[in-house]
């Protein structure tokens, strides 16, 4: 534990990470979600989610964050991301040609509309969420490496 | 028109920026300006005058919208531009590793 | 539209701004000002899936030049070709300049917009999708082939970072290499 107390920033910024982290993921799986009703889909909402891990990552110190996402974790989810929206894709193979809506219409304003416009917003929103913070530590540890160079 | 103009002129700060300035992190910022004034210049494009954003509601019939494509293209144009933004500056940390400046007449182990 | 003039104004001010300082950290402020000022237009705009895109995109973008800019110093030296570095500054921004303006006479007016694709998506976007936030509905279903496109440009960044971070070169037999 008391390794734990050298790394990262002060005692006011790591309570208020505590608190607000959550509530930051909660807002980006919001916004993920609701795509297709309101402004958001699944850019900004991967986005978001990318913007939550990177918050634990700077109040906390590298270890901390990459034990809550460890990066064979991170890559994973990054490759199914991608897998998936092709998956999607070819699914539209049944009804036609390529990236065909075939899941029903259903009526506008509820969540289970629009055919596969949320399926395609969660597949988006993981491979960018995920990638983006794959970039994100990668540069973090190059950075405490050429540090250490010196 | 006005606006056009001013959004032109955004897009020349960023590439004066690009073309005369020695560091590596200036260019960087230089190519991000360039970056904001085309996106701005996209957005500006498919204005309507008195015109709504283009997202129904329950209760109100809306007739009038502003154009709905260039907002989906300029949508990816800026993830893309925050791909390009990381993957320069990687190659800009990697630089400063090995030669220890950002100056770029100073990088001259390609030349010749 | 007195909002959109203003705002353009400070958008200029504060690039030229992010330019002009001779401290590394204070030029990648300024540009997270013109960010955030740009966020504010596309809402002006009327565009509000771009403006909160635009937002948290920009706030990454600004992590990750101040995690590559703190503590480095800035050299700054004028030697040799700085002549012909203005001159070819100075024609190419001219020549730029001129046919931007000229092509600016052949683009409709500002404010009334052709919308020729665009109508038919706003007209029958609800209808033929079912989804009631039309850009949604247009990145997604009449051209998903750009995001399949995008979602391919932003996993070979990704893997061009991780290539260019990797460490190089042979380790000797005892030395436990840390996976990057």
């Amino acid at each position: 534990m008391s390794r734990e107390r050298e790394q990262g920033m002060s005692v006011i910024v790591k309570t208020i990470t505590r608190l607000t982290v959550g509530l930051i993921l909660l807002y980006g799986i919001y916004i993920l979600l609701h795509g297709h009703v309101s402004p958001g889909g699944g850019f900004a909402g991967g986005v978001i989610i990318a913007l939550s891990f990177v918050h634990l990552m700077l109040a906390y110190g590298k270890d901390v964050a990459l034990r809550k996402l460890p990066k064979p974790a991170t890559s994973f989810f990054e490759g199914m991301g991608a897998l998936l929206f092709l998956a999607i894709a070819l699914l539209g193979f049944t009804g036609g040609y390529f990236f065909l809506n075939v899941l029903g219409k259903g009526e506008p304003f509820r969540l289970f509309s629009a055919g596969i416009i949320p399926l395609a917003n969660i597949a988006i929103s993981l491979k960018v969420g995920a990638g983006l913070f794959a970039i994100f530590v990668a540069l973090v540890l190059l950075k405490y490496e050429a540090e250490e160079r010196r | 028109m006005i606006a056009y103009i001013l959004c032109l002129t955004l897009f020349c700060v960023g590439l004066y920026c690009i073309l005369r300035k020695r560091n590596i992190i200036k260019i960087i910022v230089g190519i991000i300006i360039a970056e904001y004034a085309v996106n701005l210049f996209f957005i500006l494009v498919g204005y309507r005058w008195e015109g709504r954003s283009p997202i129904f509601s329950s209760d109100t019939p809306i007739v009038d919208m502003v154009d709905a494509l260039p907002q989906a293209v300029v949508l990816t144009s800026i993830v893309i531009g925050l791909a390009t933004t990381a993957l320069l500056v990687a190659l800009a940390m990697r630089i400063y590793g090995k030669y220890g400046t950002f100056d770029i007449t100073k990088i001259r182990e390609l030349k010749g | 539209m007195l909002e959109l003039y203003i705002l353009l104004v400070f958008m200029i001010i504060g690039a030229i701004i992010a330019v002009e300082v001779k401290d590394l950290l204070s030029s990648v402020v300024a540009v997270g000002a013109v960010g955030l000022a740009l966020s504010i237009a596309f809402l002006i705009l009327k565009a509000p899936d771009v403006a909160i895109t635009q937002l948290v995109v920009e706030l990454l973008a600004l992590i990750i030049l101040i995690r590559a800019t703190l503590k480095r110093d800035l050299p700054f030296s004028t030697s040799g070709r700085w002549f012909f570095n203005t001159f070819v500054t100075a024609a190419f921004i001219a020549v730029f300049l001129m046919a931007a303006v000229m092509s600016l006479g052949d683009l409709p007016p500002f404010g009334y917009p052709l919308m020729r694709v665009a109508g038919t998506y706003l007209r029958e976007g609800l209808l033929k999708t079912g989804a009631t936030n039309i850009v949604a509905a247009v990145i997604l279903d009449f051209r998903a082939f750009d995001t399949l496109g995008e979602a391919t440009v932003l996993f070979a960044a990704v893997i061009g970072v991780l290539t260019v971070v990797r460490r190089t070169g042979r380790k000797s037999e005892g030395q436990v290499i840390e996976e990057d």
